[in-house]
């Protein structure tokens, strides 16, 4: 009955069997041993990795004010292929859209050029930041588009339509930044300008996942492993402000339909109490859905509203300077308290000859400081360069730039927001570079007077005028003074010396305050009040800057202050009285009557600059 | 009628009701797993359309109930009646195309109330009964033509109706019966035609692009070439009397070969394939004047095949470089892992490898599998249901199972080997090789390196036609098994 001719064919088979389970063991062996892929693969599959978004934190001014905060805003979004059938039209009604504006914003999310992430399985943003009032009535009817997703954020809320290019804002962050910090994700928002962006890392808090499981068609199932992975959001932390903000409000009234930047330091601190850069813009321009369309506005201004120019505008510093000079002269052992030059209409040398106004002459140094007189300070210079105590004017100049660079000029400050530039002190090299080798103390002098090559940042000078306050040092100026859970940087908290003592400082603060009493700046003689300054009025292609620089009270100053208008004509114009005004304010915490109605008087004078950009 | 029953429960062989009860254990468990979701917690709803496990529970007690009517049943009577349900179930599986309802254009399902047969799975066991009763008859010879070509028409005719009700992939299982006539006596070169051009093609193909790491060489033709001296040595090992030629050829070529890689990479470099292909060519001359001198005719038969391969092969390249349409070509590279499809056929395959993958050595644990609870594997209760085991019980459940099954397999060959008749043998053997055929392909096909051929995992896919289909085939086995001493 057997046959057993083709009986061997049966290990054929069974080895063909075990054969196949032998690879089929290795494949296994190769996909969940192996290789790590899949498992990576599996995890993207499943997991979606919900982002919680923290609080970002808030800011306050010096008297605990609250000046920005958050306000719950929603993003509108949706999933293509989910949304087949919906009817468009009630869409746009329960959006405040037209018809119009629904097509042309699909157009812009399927093209691919200007939205690079768009898939049909993916949420799409349709409308950012709508407020909450608008939400609610969208989501009255939310039932009826289905495909249709919110997403709560918070955009910033100001209290004070005031300080707009200090507080900076904040937007979508860029590609290029994600690929350097890899915290932020497409659709972020981050810091982009001013504190907002300097104090970026305090304020955004840190984000939170929450681990959900996607099936194949992307709807949500529930939390993962009932939220065991998940990570809490930690709220932003709470800044608080040097400024005042009421002061700062002042300052941008005052500069109203003027160009120009005022800066006020608490002298012992180093702390700014304003910082004005006119024009200004008030910062709820920047949030919501209108930011794109006034970011534009602002951008294409040609008085430029987003430029800082308190940090970012350098300026020839005009007579202001002049204090710089007396300190060196007095330091160097040029001159004494009680040497004087002559002045007969300027400063006379063979064929040069720069002009001054007319003043008793010959002058000593408190006077010459009070009534600003050229003559005296390019005198000053001219003797300094010919001093026998170097060896030549190289070494002289390099000298003197030494003093600048002590007192913060001709380099960064380093204030606690983006953007600062460092003004320009020129030195021997520079000179030489221009002029060869023969160059002497009257080819420069109008450095003496704070013009030439001199350029200061109206922040520069009003540490100048902190620095005579203090009588020879300075605390670096800082905007943010102090920070929830944290300590601002060391370097806001160790104070610099210049290469001046204090008893050179003495001479040149007699002489501001004689500027105020009998001199320039009696505009800024506030009874009780003891005010020191000086003026400036910066030489300028067009109409003269208007400049002012002081403090007070004389003794245990207060608050110092540099006023910089620009074209604004002599200091006294402008400059003195905006400065009297701000210090008035600060120090009595209101304005009298009759300074209530000079401010009036100067938020309404307008100065007409040309149509050229600035 | 009491001795009768007790004889049964001891002459029926316990080591395959052992398996059969561990896989459809398991099988019923992975259908637990893939058709669990987060929220439906029971497992025992009958008529629940979301939760499939109660309905797979309700056939599984039906497939046994079943299978102990058809213990009862004597193998002489499965014998007679086996024409008589060959053609029944032709009839009705012709019929089926016609009335069926048109399931993703599939004509094969019967709805009887809530419930849908396809009757083409006991189509297997009308087909397994009936060649069994034709090669066990007195007088069938394979070696004859027309005997042989009966055989290959009691396949070939249920494939066609099946074809026509457009399941190609159950169609396709008829083919597995040709193993059956192989070891019957039918000739084993059209198995080895098969093999090697299958092997060919995919080596050659798949590796064309591919070069050797230290050699600037490509991969593929190289393989063939030496994959083609493999099986012609082997071949004569097997075929041809005269032992020398086998140790010449074998030594000629091994030498040459691995002397030549050897030199080639390591001394100086130069086209190795010009080796191969004289080696070849000494080959075929040697077989030949073999031939002449020791009268063997197999060596010609030899020297025809590796001619035939090499022709075989370069005829390959060209027709798919020159020949095929661009998305015919598309298909072939998808099916051999050269491009991913991840919106087409490659979708499932992709997906099915990340879940299996993703179970690393231990699994997730029971029902803690994501990617089959989210649904990322289409059909994962069907035919993919060996994801489910992959992702949730991982390399070790996973590994455990194909071997059970493996075993499975190999009993059902002991078991054939063991009758006394060729009915029972070839019954048994055609089991053996449609529980194999599923197997290879729906693994290999889940696992990546077989095409999509939508065809069940016996016991373990959802379905409960195909469970009580392979349920009575193995049942009805075990009564021929019982019944081989001739009672």
């Amino acid at each position: 009955m057997k046959d057993y001719t083709y009986d061997k064919r049966k290990y054929i088979l069974a080895g063909g069997v075990v054969l196949v389970l032998a690879v089929y063991i290795i494949q296994l062996f190769n996909l969940q041993i192996n290789s790590e892929e899949y498992k990576n693969k599996a995890d993207s599959n499943a997991f979606y990795k919900k982002t919680v978004y923290p609080a970002r934190g808030l800011m306050y001014d010096r008297n605990g004010k609250l000046v920005v905060y958050n306000q719950p805003s929603y993003d509108i979004t949706f999933v293509p292929r989910e949304i087949k059938g919906i009817d468009t039209l009630e869409l746009c009604k329960a959006l405040d859209i037209t018809l119009n504006d629904f097509h042309e914003r699909m157009k812009k999310i399927k093209d691919k050029r200007h939205n690079p992430g768009y898939s049909q399985y993916t949420e799409q943003e349709f409308l950012t930041q709508l407020p909450g009032e608008e939400f609610a009535r969208f989501q009255e009817k939310m039932f009826r588009f289905p495909g249709f997703y919110v997403r709560k954020r918070s955009i910033r809320q100001y209290n004070y339509a005031a300080a707009g290019v200090l507080l900076g804002d904040i937007g979508e962050v860029s590609q290029k930044k994600i690929d350097k910090d890899s915290y932020y994700r497409r659709g972020d928002y981050i810091g982009t300008q001013g504190i907002e962006a300097s104090y970026e890392e305090v304020l955004r808090g840190k984000k939170g996942t929450e681990v959900l499981l996607r099936d194949a068609r992307g709807r949500i199932q529930g939390k993962y492993r009932g939220g065991e992975l998940d990570t809490l959001a930690e709220r932003g932390r709470d800044l608080t402000l040097s400024l005042d903000i009421e002061l700062q409000e002042l300052g941008e009234q005052l500069m109203k339909n003027k160009i120009g930047s005022i800066v006020a330091i608490e002298p012992a601190t180093g702390e700014i109490l304003c910082m004005v850069s006119a024009p200004s813009y008030d910062p709820a321009l920047l949030t919501g859905r209108q930011r794109g369309k006034n970011h534009r506005e602002l951008t294409k201004n040609k008085n430029k509203p987003l430029l800082n120019r308190a940090i970012m505008g350098t300026y020839p510093p005009g007579s202001t300077f002049k204090t710089s000079q007396a300190l060196t002269f007095l330091q160097e052992g040029i001159i004494t308290p009680e040497t004087a030059f002559p002045c007969s209409g300027g400063f006379v040398f063979n064929n040069f000859k720069l002009g001054c106004h007319a003043h008793s002459s010959p002058t000593q140094l408190k006077p010459a400081i009070a009534t600003s007189c050229n003559a005296y300070f390019c005198w000053g210079l001219h003797r300094m360069f010919g001093s026998s105590k170097y060896s030549g004017t190289k070494e002289a100049m390099d000298k003197w730039r030494d003093y600048m660079v002590s007192m913060g000029f001709g380099y960064k400050l380093g204030i606690d927001l983006p953007g600062e530039v460092r003004g320009m002190i020129p030195n021997a090299d520079y000179y030489t570079r221009h002029y060869g080798n023969y160059w002497r103390a009257v080819t420069v002098i109008s450095i003496s007077i704070g013009q030439g090559e001199v350029t200061l940042t109206p922040l520069q000078i009003a540490n100048l005028g902190a620095t005579i306050a203090n009588r020879g040092t300075y605390i670096p100026p800082h905007i943010v003074k102090g920070i929830e859970d944290g300590e601002i940087d060391s370097l806001y908290l160790t104070p610099k010396s210049t290469l001046v003592d204090h008893r050179a400082y003495e001479q040149v603060v007699e002489g501001m305050r004689m500027a105020v009493t009998d001199g320039t700046c009696r505009a800024a003689n506030i009874p009780g009040l003891d005010v020191c300054g000086k003026t400036g009025t910066a030489q300028n292609k067009g109409r003269d800057h208007s400049a002012f620089m002081g403090f007070a009270p004389m003794n245990n100053p207060k608050i110092a202050v540099a006023v910089y208008v620009e074209n604004g004509g002599f200091g006294a114009t402008f400059g003195v009285p905006i400065g009297a005004l701000l210090i008035e304010k600060y120090l009595t915490g209101t304005l009298s009557p009759e300074s209530r109605q000079k401010a009036n008087d100067i938020q309404n004078r307008t100065i007409y600059y040309g149509a050229e950009a600035r | 009628m009491e001795q009768r029953q007790d004889n049964i429960i001891h002459r029926i062989d316990w080591t395959i009701i052992i398996l059969y009860g561990m896989l459809a254990t398991m099988g019923w468990l992975a259908i637990c797993g893939a058709s669990h979701s987060y929220i439906e917690t029971s497992f025992f709803e009958f008529f629940s359309q979301e939760e499939r496990s109660g309905k797979q529970a309700l056939w599984m007690g039906i497939s046994m109930f079943a299978g102990l009517i058809l213990l009862c049943i004597k193998k002489h009577t499965y014998r007679n009646l086996s024409g008589i349900i060959y053609i029944a179930t032709l009839l009705v599986c012709i019929l089926t195309i016609f009335i069926a309802k048109d399931i993703k254009g599939s004509h094969s399902w019967i709805s009887i109330g809530s419930f849908s047969i396809q009757p083409a799975e006991f189509m297997k066991f009308a087909t397994a009964l009936t060649l069994a009763a034709f090669m066990g008859r007195r007088g069938f010879n394979m070696k004859d033509n027309s005997d042989f070509m009966k055989c290959v028409a009691i396949i070939m005719l249920p494939m066609l109706i099946i074809v026509a009700q457009n399941e190609t992939g159950s169609a396709l299982v008829y083919l597995s019966l040709f193993l059956v006539l192989y070891r019957e006596g039918m000739t084993g070169i059209f198995l080895l035609m098969a093999i090697s051009a299958i092997v060919f093609f995919v080596v050659g193909i798949k590796f064309n692009e591919e070069i050797f790491e230290n050699l600037p060489l490509a991969i593929g033709p190289y393989a063939v070439t030496v994959l083609i001296q493999v099986f012609s040595i082997a071949m004569v090992k097997f075929w041809c009397k005269h032992g020398r030629t086998f140790i010449v050829l074998l030594a000629v070529n091994a030498s040459v070969t691995l002397a030549s890689y050897w030199i080639a990479v390591y001394l100086i470099g130069f086209n190795i394939m010009i080796i191969q292909y004289l080696l070849l060519t000494f080959n075929i001359v040697y077989l030949l004047l073999r031939m002449r001198i020791g009268k063997e005719n197999s060596n010609l038969w030899v020297a025809i095949y590796i001619i035939g391969a090499i022709a075989f092969y370069n005829s390959c390249e060209y027709v798919m470089h020159n020949v095929l349409e661009k998305h015919q070509k598309v298909r072939i590279e998808v099916l051999l892992g050269l491009k991913d499809d991840l919106a087409g056929a490659g979708y499932n395959v992709h997906q099915s490898k990340i879940a299996i993958g993703s179970g690393g050595f231990i699994g997730k644990g029971f029902l803690n599998g994501t990617q089959t609870k989210l649904k990322y594997v289409p059909e994962q209760d069907t035919d993919f249901i060996f994801c489910t085991i992959g992702e949730e019980q991982g390399f070790l459940g996973s590994a455990f199972v194909l071997t059970v099954f493996v075993l499975f397999i190999l009993r059902l060959i002991k078991l054939a080997e063991r009758q006394g008749d060729i009915f029972g043998r070839v019954f048994g053997y055609t089991l053996a090789s449609i529980f194999f055929f599923h197997f290879a392909i729906n693994i290999g096909m889940v696992i990546g390196i077989m095409p999509v051929i939508g065809i069940p995992l016996p016991f373990f896919s959802y379905g409960g036609s195909s469970f009580l289909g392979f349920s009575i085939l193995l049942f009805t086995f075990l009564r021929i098994d019982a019944d081989r001493d001739g009672r």
